[in-house]
């Protein structure tokens, strides 16, 4: 009898290397070691062959040869557009962060205030559109935007406007179609966390004689931080890299970082150069990845 | 009272007739007549007669269908194992990488991913000859993988709140833990799985860059024909395509919402 409550243990402790292992494994070979082929790859020349890039290690003459090649960041440095894009990525995913919460916030909290059984379908609503095709409702804004399109003949219909607005292919219009896109990603946490919230800390707050948004500022919004840097991260750190929604709805001169790197992959077929540009922008969102991490983990720990 | 609750409620449905008023355009659009999207020229279904002649388009569609499938079942099962691991298992070497792992995808940037795994399947076919060529089985591991990070976070909110007395007691009488797991634990958050499922479906059916990256010849899924039509200029068979896809998604989560709340009613009966 012992023997077998040990044979079982044994295999379960077996099992548990499994269950541990598999995703484990999966997710270093798929994500985190092909950031290590990008690093080496940015060091790389570029060369007319396939794959379209020199080796960093050869053998030569019955030795290894290290060829490292800082060209591609000189490069970087050189030329103006790089700063710019990056620059721009950056504002880019500032301000549509900033319309989001700004936005997402009251929904959240209309949604956290209703009665439990309107919540559910409530949240449905939020999300159903994001389970149809993105780029597809992205394509939608265009026939909204453009300068024939909806808005445009509604406007001049009803005498708002004499000429139409020339809306399509400016900033403009990459905020609409980004703040639209991740309205969602910034909703769903702010609700799991403003749904939380003791009701009863803002009723003593207003027998003590606060008025409601004196309650709001003092009570609310500081409890609801981490749903705010939640939501926030989930927003920032994609629109940095964001390709398709400049591509689409910002005009040629809307130059961003995910939009320089595709064409210097697809069209320039320059790989390592490529690499170097996702490389940077990979440093520099280390940041706020880790702050995602870490805010990722409490909120796992939190509520065992 | 009233006034916070107000602004809040008028912030609210500003926010939905933006989030709908997209759709509800190309709804309506698709019906229309003219080859012109914005000249209203009278109802008519022809669209959607073309959309089903266009065989590239429809080709396109099973190939994303089939990719999706398979994408959704193979996170939903990593997922599975890894929100065990992290919720179930207590501390363990290598529990804050496996953290990381799945935090990371959720926020990086698809030309990341894109272009970090073509450099991997590039260099792995030179090294070991594995993939021959990128197709669909690059698509179904890169989107498999980002899924996996989705999955796991629904997943694991479930197991979390979960009462382990009811699998204590299967394992009291005599259940191996894997045996109590599917037969206790599986049934119990299945409706998580359910969403989990459909989340990683729907991910990996809408991804364009990642695939552009990663597919080879003969692999464009639908993402990528829809992008490419639409930057050559608008057309109204997208229109149709797309409230297609509404109207599937929508009736899809009627269901499962109507189910859901079915069973809670009967659950609230029961007690």
């Amino acid at each position: 009898m012992n023997k077998l409550i040990e044979r079982l243990k044994l295999s379960t402790e077996h099992g548990k290397k499994w269950v541990i292992a598999v995703p484990t494994l999966w997710l270093v070979l798929f994500f985190a070691l092909p950031f290590l082929i990008v690093l080496k790859i940015a060091f790389a020349e570029a060369e007319i062959a396939i794959p379209p890039y020199t080796a960093l290690l050869s053998m030569a003459d019955q030795a290894f040869d290290l060829h490292v090649y800082f060209g591609n960041f000189i490069f970087l440095t050189e030329d103006d557009l790089y700063l710019t894009a990056y620059l721009n990525s950056l504002e880019m995913a500032a301000i549509s962060t900033f319309f989001c919460l700004l936005i997402g916030y009251p929904m959240a909290y209309f949604i956290a205030r209703a009665k439990p059984s309107t919540q559910s379908i409530l949240l449905l609503l939020i999300l159903l559109p994001s389970w149809t095709s993105f780029l597809i409702r992205i394509y939608a804004w265009i026939g909204i935007l453009k300068s024939n399109g909806v808005l445009n003949n509604v406007l001049m219909w009803t005498g708002v406007i004499n000429e139409p607005l020339a809306i399509l292919n400016t900033n403009i219009a990459v905020y609409i179609g980004i703040v639209y896109a991740y309205l969602p990603f910034m909703v769903l946490p702010l609700y799991s966390n403003l749904v939380k919230h003791d009701y009863s800390l803002i009723e003593a707050s207003q027998d003590l004689g606060a008025r409601r948004l004196q309650s709001f500022w003092h009570i609310t919004f500081p409890l609801s931080r981490n749903g705010i840097v939640a939501g926030s991260m989930l927003v920032f750190i994609p629109v940095v890299g964001e390709y398709v929604i400049p591509e689409l709805l910002g005009g040629t001169n809307s130059i961003v970082i995910g939009k320089v790197l595709w064409q210097e992959f697809f069209n320039n077929r320059d790989w390592p150069l490529a690499s170097a540009l996702a490389l940077i922008m990979l440093l520099i969102l280390m940041v706020p990845i880790h702050f995602f991490r870490k805010h990722q983990e409490k909120e796992w720990e939190s509520d065992k | 009272m009233k006034t916070s609750i107000r602004f809040s409620a008028v912030m609210f449905w500003f926010g939905m007739a933006f989030l709908y008023l997209p759709m509800l355009s190309l709804i309506i659009y698709s019906f229309n007549e003219s080859r012109l999207v914005t000249v209203w020229a009278g109802w008519s279904t022809k669209w959607y007669g073309e959309l089903f002649r266009d065989e590239g388009l429809m080709s396109a569609v099973w190939r994303s269908l089939e990719v999706a499938f398979w994408s959704a079942n193979t996170a939903v099962l990593l997922g599975i194992m890894a929100s065990v691991a992290l919720t179930r298992f207590g501390k363990f070497r290598g529990r804050s990488m496996l953290h990381s792992l799945v935090a990371a995808p959720l926020v990086m940037p698809d030309v990341i991913i894109g272009l970090s795994l073509l450099l991997l399947f590039v260099s792995m076919t030179d090294v070991i000859g594995w993939p021959e060529q990128r197709g669909l089985m690059t698509i179904w591991v890169a989107h498999a993988t980002f899924c996996t990070a989705y999955a796991t976070v629904v997943i694991s909110s479930r197991l979390k709140e979960l009462d382990r007395s009811y699998l204590e007691a299967a394992m009291d009488l005599g259940a191996t833990p894997l045996k109590a797991f599917i037969q206790v634990t599986l049934p119990i958050i299945m409706p998580a799985l359910v969403s989990a499922w459909l989340l990683s479906f729907t991910l990996s059916l809408d991804d364009v860059v990642i695939a552009s990256f990663v597919s080879g010849p003969g692999s464009t899924t639908l993402p990528i024909e829809v992008f490419s039509s639409v930057r050559l200029g608008v057309s109204p068979k997208i229109n149709a395509l797309a409230t297609i896809i509404i109207l599937i998604v929508s009736l899809v989560t009627l269901a499962v919402w109507w189910l859901s709340r079915r069973k809670l009613q009967r659950e609230k009966l029961a007690k």
